[in-house]
């Protein structure tokens, strides 16, 4: 019988996920509506904020709402084709691209994070992807930093850093220019591989988190090289690549010395 | 001259209809939408997907439903019909008899309740006969206007809708209502039906269960459909892993009286395998047809993909008929293949390629208006004045005219938008009304909110605790209003909200309902009404978002609507006021290219009152169809030709520039600047809107078949030329199709060609019935009523022979004749025809100049180089840029009548903006917080529209708030969001997530 699925099994004392979807206005959202309209029945988890397309959700929110505390989140725009605004749910795919290289940098399982494609007459398929969210988030478990514990805190520095990555300039032009790329033609008219592309990407992704995490944990109090690889789990080797060329850049300057080590802080900072 | 009345009636509210109105009412007209069934949509809202880019039919009609349902100068009348019409052209008076719906439009809500304890069942004629709905319904979820109707053919009357309606909407005593509507043009698209298989018994429809029509596949295969988007047959509900369309059910088919090809069912089933496949992979989809007629832009391409990429197989095969194995419910098609062997398969479902026909009330339609139908049954119209019917002041639109897909459709629509308005444009403005609105309340900086939580009957208050929701809000922050009503959209609670802004001084409202996509508007203009900046308003969905969607667990259904309350108040708190900003057009529009398409257009808006400057940048006017010398019954092209250029040079309100091109166009919608340059003087002129119409030419297929080697040897337009001017006296000609068309890097089809070839062999004929003319073709793709001079040719003695591309025909020199092998695809035998003289049927290309002018006027080109409008289905003469169109060749090869409709609506889209007083901006739009731009370029690069540009000067980045569509890809790409989207501002978005997250 349509609409008449069987009643969740979301007992009290289950762990109930707590899901923030960000929903495009033309498609998803009418998917959405067309779900309630067709009285299908899914878990009460999801917290639903529109959006007027899938390409204009910022990569940060999706991490803010994991570092608020977010269980899952859901990014949802039109399928490939049929985007109100001409392309932009590709867009949405390549900052989904960078955010999910992003998470493999910290400590959450990738899987917390989803883009999926709903049409506006897909409420069915609406149903189908909350439904399906919500279990596998409850196979998951709740998002660890909810425990405010050492973990927790670990994470919430990762998140943090993973933010300050998505903010910065590389990572936007990189998905700025990405379509012109591998798509358009370079400045030298030539067409990037996927692999090729992915490849450049990977690296970049790495570079702007450690060196996010670097800059962070520099803001107020300067730190040494050994600081910094303890308090974020990299080599020395790899922080002080990082940090050199964080100095180049003047985006953190020498301030003062911790026995041999020289310490670093923001440019600007303390 | 008579009276005219600045009003029109459109007859039909399919794609076409509401394009029209659309049209009409953007460009200062009032609209009479008549619609004999309940809702608006027509066939294309109950289409899946459509060709050849597989958009979801629902997300692309949506917006132009819910655009038309709200126009204020769009009246719609639904469950309608016509009883008379009096008057004549600028003063028509059109009975409209308004039959009983049992339910009152003014009082419903589109709750449902009523349709959810209505105990009858009757078959849905939207879900074409695969479903049922209730005596008491809407066609489909989305219905425009959302009011219920009783069937009264099939209620019993139990009084249950009554009861359980708590608008009071439900009248079982309502009458029919008679309504005379004064207009001034009248515009008939009442769209088509589609042939019903039952009387070609052959097939089996409706005596075997899995043999259904292609519409009914179209639901199947929607994912809102009977089967929830499973694709499942109707005998026992098993995946058929084999499906069969049969192509051609009710066209090219005299027997049935249908000798017409309905244009449109090669592509959609090749659009039905695709989507099967991608349903359930390993589904074999096989497509029996006669001709493979993919004739439309991107077609051809669409084809080759199903073919290449998907593995649909098609077989060449007039199907005779279907036999069912009574155990299995299977289907049986005995076929013969390519080698010409007799094969038998076995088929889970068989879909039914029906063609487009007439509607019943066709009829009744043309004798009521006054107007003739053709032999089909269809309007008749002229070749040179596609839009108009055979009496004045009455205009055609859609598939009422022909068999058409939905870009045609919607092309003609707006054309005919143009028509209808043109002979009355000195009527503009008179009769549409314009709202007038109190002066906006001065609000202080301290927001305070009003959250008004509905009920919706028991729809929402039946699950959540609607009560308690509207305590939580009291306890939120800047709430100083709260209560909750059974009906927040009913008229009284309408006011009751107008009261409470002013009795607490409200500055912000939230209403927690149903979907902001189709109420924010009527809320946001109640606020409006009592002074408050509409954009101070939120919309969150407690119906479709929760109770809906949650009934089996009402307390935590609660719980969300209070998260989702507290979210709306964290977003309305930071909402700013919002004015939108206006430009002044230019009364003046420029068209490039002085053709049939550029002439059409710049007569169509000479007619409304606006200046038109046609450049052309040869010495004179006529385009292509300076060549062309013989139609067949559809006049003479060059006296044709002639009448209109005479039109074009004695129109004062047009001014034409020959030997002119484009230099360079700054500004945009509205106030566009070009430089033409003639000769030596560059000239700057002054436009609100651009046409881009400049055609495209024939290939001269140097090297292939010995032509440019051998002055016997000739293209259709050549031979065309050589017919008018000499004759023809031989005895043999070949013609070969598909020159240039179809092949490895130039895969499209050039549309014409067929007709052309056809039409010329018919000259020949006529001049010399002895002439043996053949004609070597791969699919004959005489689309539509053109079918009809295929016929004629067959009859006359043409000889068609098939070729296919791995054998292709080879003409060469015996001594001094030519001599020409063709190896016949259907009896596999080579032929050797010796002719006097080889046509070659060349494609249609673009001109080389495209992608120059392209990056003057920043507009993107196809692959093929022809220009890429902004939607494939829905904008078919809109470029993405605001304020560019385009028609005619230069969009794809096509017909003259075809070019015409578009030019039309090329003009009417341009009038649509021209013709108002002020052209007003998007209110969500971006904003540039100018102190940190750093000026890196990003947002201009990733912007779809050219509306974000980093001003050379200051290095800051700049809005251009008229070219703004407010989508937020500048705002993300940022590395500072120094652009933001209004309304959705970084800080309002992590409040609300941060809201989403807290404890309830």
């Amino acid at each position: 019988m349509e609409g008449e699925k069987p009643p969740m099994d979301e007992n009290s004392l289950e762990f109930k996920p707590k899901i923030v979807g960000f929903l495009c206005n033309w498609c998803s959202y009418a998917g959405a509506d067309l779900a309630g309209v067709s009285r299908l029945q899914m878990p009460t988890t999801l917290r639903v904020i529109r959006v007027m397309c899938s390409g204009s959700l910022d990569p940060k929110f999706p991490l803010s709402a994991l570092k608020s505390g977010a269980d899952g989140v859901l990014i949802m725009g039109c399928h490939p084709g049929d985007c109100h605004y001409i392309s932009g749910n590709y867009e949405a795919q390549r900052k989904y691209n960078i955010l999910k290289k992003l998470l493999k940098f910290i400590d959450l399982e990738n899987e917390r994070l989803q883009l999926e494609w709903v049409s506006a007459s897909e409420g069915a398929r609406f149903q189908q992807v909350v439904s399906d969210f919500t279990s596998k988030i409850k196979k998951i478990g709740p998002n660890p930093i909810q425990k405010k514990d050492e973990k927790a805190k670990k994470i919430i520095g990762q998140l943090d850093a993973a933010i300050h990555a998505t903010e910065g300039f590389r990572l936007r032009s990189l998905v700025g220019r990405e379509k012109k790329i591998m798509e358009l033609g370079n400045a030298y008219g030539e067409i990037l591989s996927r692999e090729e592309m992915e490849k450049i990407e990977d690296e970049i992704i790495e570079d702007e988190f450690i060196r996010s995490n670097i800059v962070l944990r520099v803001e107020r109090v300067p730190k040494t090289v050994e600081d910094i690889a303890l308090a974020t789990g990299f080599s020395t080797e790899t922080v002080f690549k990082h940090v050199a060329r964080l100095w180049k850049k003047q985006i953190i300057l020498p301030h003062g010395y911790k026995k041999l080590s020289p310490m670093y802080i923001k440019a600007g900072g303390a | 001259m008579g009276k005219k009345v600045g009003a029109v009636m459109v007859l039909g509210a399919g794609i076409s209809g509401m394009q029209t109105s659309l049209d009409l009412a953007e460009s200062g007209f009032k609209v009479y939408l008549v619609e004999k069934k309940s809702s608006i949509g027509g066939v294309m809202a109950s289409l899946d997907k459509t060709f050849p880019t597989n958009d979801c039919a629902m997300c692309t009609i949506a917006p132009t439903l819910v655009g038309t349902g709200r126009h204020h100068n769009i009246e719609i009348l639904t469950v309608s019909d016509i009883e008379k019409v009096e008057g004549e052209a600028g003063d028509f008076s059109v009975t409209v008899i308004k039959h009983p719906r049992y339910i009152d439009e003014e009082k419903c809500t589109g709750c449902g309740l009523c349709s959810q304890y209505c105990p009858i069942e009757a078959i849905s004629e939207f879900e074409r006969g695969v479903s049922l709905r209730n005596a008491t319904f809407v066609p489909f979820p989305q219905a425009v206007p959302l009011v219920y109707r009783i069937d009264r053919t099939k209620c019993i009357g139990c009084g249950l809708c009554e009861q359980y309606c708590k608008a009071n909407a439900v009248n079982y005593s309502d009458e029919e209502e008679k309504k005379v509507l004064n207009v001034g043009s009248i515009v008939l698209s009442p769209g088509f039906e589609t042939f019903d298989p039952s009387v070609k018994s052959e097939y089996g429809y409706g005596r075997f269960s899995n043999v259904v029509t292609s519409i009914q596949f179209e639901r199947i295969l929607s994912a809102s459909g009977p089967y929830a988007g499973h694709v499942l047959r109707p005998s026992d509900g098993k995946h058929p892993m084999k499906i069969a369309w049969i192509q051609c059910v009710g066209s090219r088919d005299e027997q049935v009286g249908k000798g017409y090809c309905s244009a449109v069912c090669c592509t959609y089933a090749t659009k039905e395998a695709i989507i099967a496949k991608e349903h359930t992979a390993g589904t074999d989809c096989t497509i029996f047809y006669m001709d493979m007629r993919t004739y439309g832009k991107g077609f051809e391409e669409y084809y080759n993909i199903a073919k290449d990429e998907y593995g649909v197989n098609y077989i060449k095969c007039r199907i005779p008929h279907i036999e069912e194995i009574p155990e299995t419910k299977d289907l049986k098609i005995i076929y013969r293949d390519e080698k010409g062997e007799q094969k038998e398969e076995i088929f889970n479902l068989v879909v039914l390629s029906v063609g487009m026909e007439p509607s019943e009330d066709f009829k009744e339609i043309a004798d009521k208006f006054g107007i003739e139908l053709n032999e089909y049954g269809f309007c008749d119209t002229n070749y040179f004045s596609p839009l108009k019917t055979s009496r004045p002041g009455v205009f055609v639109g859609g598939s009422f005219s022909s068999p058409k897909d939905i870009p045609d459709a919607v092309a003609q629509a707006s054309g005919v938008a143009s028509k209808a308005s043109g002979s009355i444009s000195s009527e503009r403005n008179s009769l549409v009304t314009v709202k007038e609105y109190p002066e906006e309340i001065k609000i202080g900086d301290e927001p305070r909110i009003g959250v008004f939580c509905c009920h919706c009957g028991i729809n929402i208050g039946g699950i959540v605790d609607v009560p308690a929701v509207t305590e939580f809000a009291k306890t939120l922050p800047n709430v100083v209003h709260t209560e909750h009503n059974l009906y927040t959209c009913s008229q009284d609670t309408q006011d009751k909200i107008k009261d409470a802004i002013k009795e607490h001084n409200l500055n912000r409202v939230i209403v927690a309902s149903c979907t902001p996509r189709t109420h924010e508007p009527l809320f946001q203009n109640t606020i409006r009404e009592a002074g408050l900046n509409p954009y101070l308003f939120d919309l969150t969905s407690t119906r479709e978002h929760v109770s809906w969607v949650h009934k089996n667990d009402p307390k935590k259904a609660t719980e969300k609507a209070k998260h989702m309350v507290a979210m709306a108040v964290e977003k309305v708190r930071r909402n700013k006021l919002v004015h939108r900003s206006s430009v002044e057009s230019e009364k003046a529009a420029l068209i490039i290219g002085g053709g049939i398409a550029g002439m059409t257009a710049a007569l169509d808006l000479a007619d409304q009152g606006f200046l038109a400057y046609i450049i052309e940048k040869e010495n004179v006017l006529g385009g292509n169809l300076r060549n062309i010398y013989h139609l067949l019954s559809e006049g003479d092209p060059q006296k044709e030709l002639a009448a209109f250029i005479e039109k074009v040079e004695k129109n004062p309100n047009i001014e034409v520039f020959i030997n002119a091109t484009l230099e360079s166009l700054s500004g945009y919608i509205g106030n566009f600047i070009a430089k033409v340059k003639q000769g030596d003087e560059c000239k700057e002129l002054k436009a609100g809107a651009i046409i881009v119409a400049t055609g495209a030419k024939e290939f001269k297929p140097v090297g292939q078949y010995l032509y440019g080697q051998d002055p016997r040897v000739m293209t259709q337009l050549e031979f065309d030329k050589k017919l008018h001017d000499e004759g023809f006296s031989g005895k043999n000609i070949v013609m070969i199709q598909c020159v240039g068309s179809r092949e490895k890097g130039r895969e499209y089809c050039s549309r014409i060609c067929c007709t052309e070839a056809i039409k010329n062999a018919l000259v020949v004929k006529e001049l010399n019935p002895d002439a043996n003319v053949y004609v070597l073709y791969r699919d004959i793709r005489t689309y539509g009523f053109r079918e009809k001079i295929y016929r004629e040719a067959r009859e006359k003695g043409v000889l068609f022979l098939r070729y296919t591309t791995d054998k292709k025909p080879l003409v060469d020199k015996d001594g001094d004749d030519l001599k020409v092998t063709v190896h016949n695809a259907n009896i596999k035998k080579d032929i050797v025809i010796r002719p006097d003289v080889v046509v070659l049927s060349a494609a249609t290309v673009p001109y080389e100049e495209n992608g120059e002018l392209g990056q003057v006027i920043k507009v993107p080109l196809t692959a093929q180089s022809f220009f890429l409008e902004a939607h494939m289905k829905i904008k078919p003469v809109d470029f993405a840029t605001a304020g560019i169109f385009l028609c005619g060749t230069c969009h794809s090869p096509k017909f003259i009548d075809e070019t015409i409709s578009q030019a039309s609506g090329a003009a009417s889209r341009a009038t649509t903006l021209m013709s108002k007083k002020e052209l007003f901006t998007e209110g969500v739009s971006a904003v540039v917080d100018e102190v940190r731009c750093a000026g890196c370029g990003l947002c201009e690069e990733n912007c779809a529209y050219d509306a974000i540009k980093v001003d050379e000067e200051t290095g800051i980045a700049e809005v251009n708030e008229v070219l703004c569509m407010g989508c937020g890809a500048c705002s993300c790409i940022c590395p500072s969001n120094v652009p933001y989207l209004r309304q959705f501002e970084p800080k309002q978005l992590i409040a609300m997530v941060d809201k989403a997250l807290e404890a309830a």
